[in-house]
């Protein structure tokens, strides 16, 4: 049997339903975080997978940008979370339910 | 030169209200030389008017809207005819003699510069009324009648019956101009035009041109009359407005202004009496129902001037009656002779009360007078040829003109309302001679009446002066004046004789009627109030004589009636506002977005991942539909 293009899908998919799970059910903002970051790479996955199938580089190109964005927004999301944690002491989101400081 | 002359008598009076608001109002001496003066030019330039026969109608276009007859065309004009030059000797004449006799009578009055200047302004407005060619002039001087006589009955505004008075008066009097109004334009939607002398020729040519609607028209157009000669059912208001001064009831409530309802009918009788109109039949009923209804009043009132205005209703009603029974002649010439003769010897009757009223202090009941006839002689005499007159005495001018209309109304086959008519002349003889006998003979009923003094002469002179017209204006011709304008062949005068038995050779039975009943009258009110100390109908007939007393209760009517209107009205209004507006409008509208608000703050949580999950759920949602096509 040989990995075809569904395959990747696959693991795409569920990459991504994990992901989109633990930002549902998880409480503590940082592994929110990283669940976020697992939907991006399963993104990632399927647009690479699309790529090589296709013979089409634009996905890859498409890829170093998603990168390039998620650095950058890593960087600004976890500036933010230990704000917010110094400020609150905590990282639940249960207990961040209100706008006001 | 006729023209400037017609518009002068007009506007001096105008010219001296103005001028007396503007400059002299607290100069009583001064304002009142200007208002008598005005009056006076006026009633020579009537007098020029009427030497020189003028005829015409000297007329400015005011207004023109479009052309033809679907255009509005409103030209303000003068009409001089006959009708319109005798009635304006009779106002500016009458007027003359009872603006002189202000002066004396409010000598001690602070406010006689706004006295006078409403006088003037009244005198300008009656003359409007005369001199107007088309319906909406007369409209507009018709209400500025209204407004003046609002002004002056309301004069001592200070004192509450007064001001009521002066309301009670301008509401009623709006009432009727309202019906009037919509006849007016009744009349222009039918036949296009407002001028007089138009109307009448499209009637001459087409007398079904109003169609359908010419009893409609009519009536509607009395309307104005009801309300400005207080018929039966607007009657209320003219006793109450004797609150004015005696000068004005004088004026505005005997002579003048009341009298504008029955001039208007004859002036557009053309309209009333078109073939097929029901309108006059119903004016000569209420006519008659007014004159005996307001002859029954009179004969329970105690205040003088009550008396006499009762008595004027009564008188009016006689005219209107008369405008409403000369249908078939087509000729109301009758109610003009009455009216002219009535405003001589009715403003004299006014006078004499208010000669007795100034000589008394201010006493107004007649069961506090008494014996007056010594006292004040030239008063009691005049006031006693004013009663003869309008008792219907030969020769006096009231048996002249009452017997044209009692002979009218036989003539035109109203038996029943002849017969009315005869009663009224019965009762206002005894009302009158019960007015005369308790006020004037016996003894003096109370201390102001035995130190009365009479009048100083600048109020007896215009009694003296309008005394004359009483005595005598049934030998002027004045009916023949009339006659001629609604196109009656001129009888040839004849000598005094002959005028003095006139009526009795013409119509015998109506003569003859008219005398008996005055004369039953008389001997009633001789037998029972000749040495009377109080009045002895009350103790025989009590219930009548209550009732008789309390205006049959008309007031307490229409109080009820308006009352309750005005508190349904009221509570409808309060429903709607409850109900409609504040509740389901405001609170409608407020509730549900409220309910809208509180049902979506359920969903702001604030947490996060609730968040997520609508929006995941969302777009699963959006996927699960473009997927499932």
């Amino acid at each position: 049997m040989s990995v075809g293009l569904t395959h990747y899908l696959v693991v795409s998919l569920l990459l991504f339903c994990l992901g989109l799970f633990g930002v549902l059910v998880r409480r503590n903002l940082l592994v929110m975080f990283m669940s976020l970051e697992l939907m991006l790479n399963a993104a990632n996955l399927a647009l690479v997978a699309f790529a090589r199938y296709h013979h089409n580089l634009s996905g890859q190109i498409m890829v170093f940008f998603i990168i390039t964005v998620a650095a950058a927004e890593v960087a600004v999301g976890l500036a933010l979370i230990v704000a917010l944690y110094r400020q609150r002491r905590t990282a639940h989101v249960e207990d961040l339910a209100s706008l006001r400081l | 030169m006729i023209d400037l002359f017609a518009w002068l008598i007009l506007g001096l009076p105008l010219l001296a209200a103005a001028a007396i608001t503007l400059f002299t109002l607290p100069d009583a001496a001064k304002s009142a030389r200007l208002s008598i003066g005005a009056v006076l030019l006026a009633f020579l330039g009537s007098l020029i008017l009427w030497a020189r026969d003028a005829t015409g109608e000297p007329a400015v276009t005011w207004l023109a809207l479009g052309t033809g007859t679907g255009g509005l065309q409103i030209e303000l004009g003068l009409k001089l005819d006959p009708l319109s030059r005798l009635m304006l000797l009779v106002v500016t004449g009458v007027g003359s003699a009872i603006h002189i006799y202000s002066w004396g009578y409010l000598h001690a009055d602070r406010n006689r510069g706004r006295y006078f200047a409403g006088l003037s302004l009244f005198t300008f407005a009656m003359l409007g009324i005369v001199l107007a060619n088309n319906f909406l002039m007369l409209f507009i001087f018709w209400e500025l009648v209204g407004v003046s006589s609002y002004l002056l009955i309301g004069f001592w505004f200070a004192r509450p019956a007064a001001a009521e008075a002066a309301k009670k008066a301008f509401l009623t009097n709006r009432l009727g101009d309202f019906g009037f109004l919509l006849g007016i334009i009744l009349v222009w939607a039918a036949l296009g035009t407002l001028s007089f002398t138009e109307l009448e020729a499209r009637l001459a040519d087409d007398p079904a041109a109003l169609g359908a609607a010419a009893s409609v028209a009519g009536l509607l157009i009395f309307c104005g009359a009801m309300g400005k000669s207080a018929q039966f059912p607007l009657h209320v208001w003219l006793p109450d407005a004797m609150e004015g001064p005696t000068p004005v009831s004088a004026l505005i409530h005997a002579a003048t202004m009341v009298a504008a309802g029955v001039y208007m009918l004859c002036r557009v009788f053309f309209v009333l009496a078109v073939p097929g109109s029901v309108a006059l039949e119903l004016i000569a009923w209420i006519g008659g129902v007014t004159a005996l209804l307001a002859a029954l009043l009179a004969v329970q009132q105690n205040d003088i001037k009550r008396i006499l205005a009762y008595s004027t209703l009564s008188q009016l009603g006689y005219m209107v009656l008369a405008v409403g029974v000369s249908g078939a002649s087509r000729d109301p010439s009758v109610a003009m002779y009455h009216l002219t003769t009535h405003a001589g010897f009715k403003a004299l009757l006014f006078l004499g009360a208010g000669s007795v009223i100034h000589a008394l202090h201010h006493e107004q009941d007649i069961w506090k007078m008494g014996g007056l006839s010594r006292r004040l002689p030239i008063t009691f005499w005049t006031f006693l040829l004013a009663t003869l007159a309008l008792c219907g005495v030969p020769p006096l001018s009231g048996f002249y003109s009452k017997d044209a209309i009692l002979a009218r109304t036989l003539e035109s086959g109203h038996h029943g309302l002849f017969a009315l008519a005869t009663l009224v002349a019965a009762l206002t003889t005894f009302y009158m001679f019960r007015l005369v006998f308790v006020a004037f003979t016996g003894p003096a009923k109370s201390q102001a009446a035995d130190h009365a003094r009479e009048s100083p002469p600048v109020m007896t002179l215009p009694l003296l002066a309008l005394a004359v017209p009483s005595v005598l204006a049934g030998f002027w011709g004045i009916h023949r004046v009339y006659g001629a304008q609604y196109g009656a062949e001129p009888a040839a005068a004849g000598s005094w004789a002959q005028q003095l038995v006139e009526p009795f050779a013409h119509a015998p039975l109506a003569a003859g009627a008219g005398l008996a009943a005055a004369l039953m009258g008389w001997l009633g009110a001789w037998a029972w109030y000749r040495a009377a100390l109080q009045d002895p109908l009350p103790a025989r007939f009590a219930t009548v004589a209550r009732w008789l007393r309390d205006r049959l209760y008309f007031d307490e009517l229409y109080e009820r009636l308006i009352g309750w209107t005005q508190e349904s009205l009221a509570r409808l209004a309060d429903g709607v506002d409850r109900w409609v507006i504040m509740g389901v409008a405001v609170k409608g509208t407020h509730g549900t977005f409220e309910l809208l608000g509180r049902l979506l703050r359920l969903a702001q949580t604030g947490n996060l991942q609730t968040y997520a999950f609508v929006l995941v759920a969302g777009v699963a949602l959006l996927l699960f539909l473009v997927m499932a096509r």
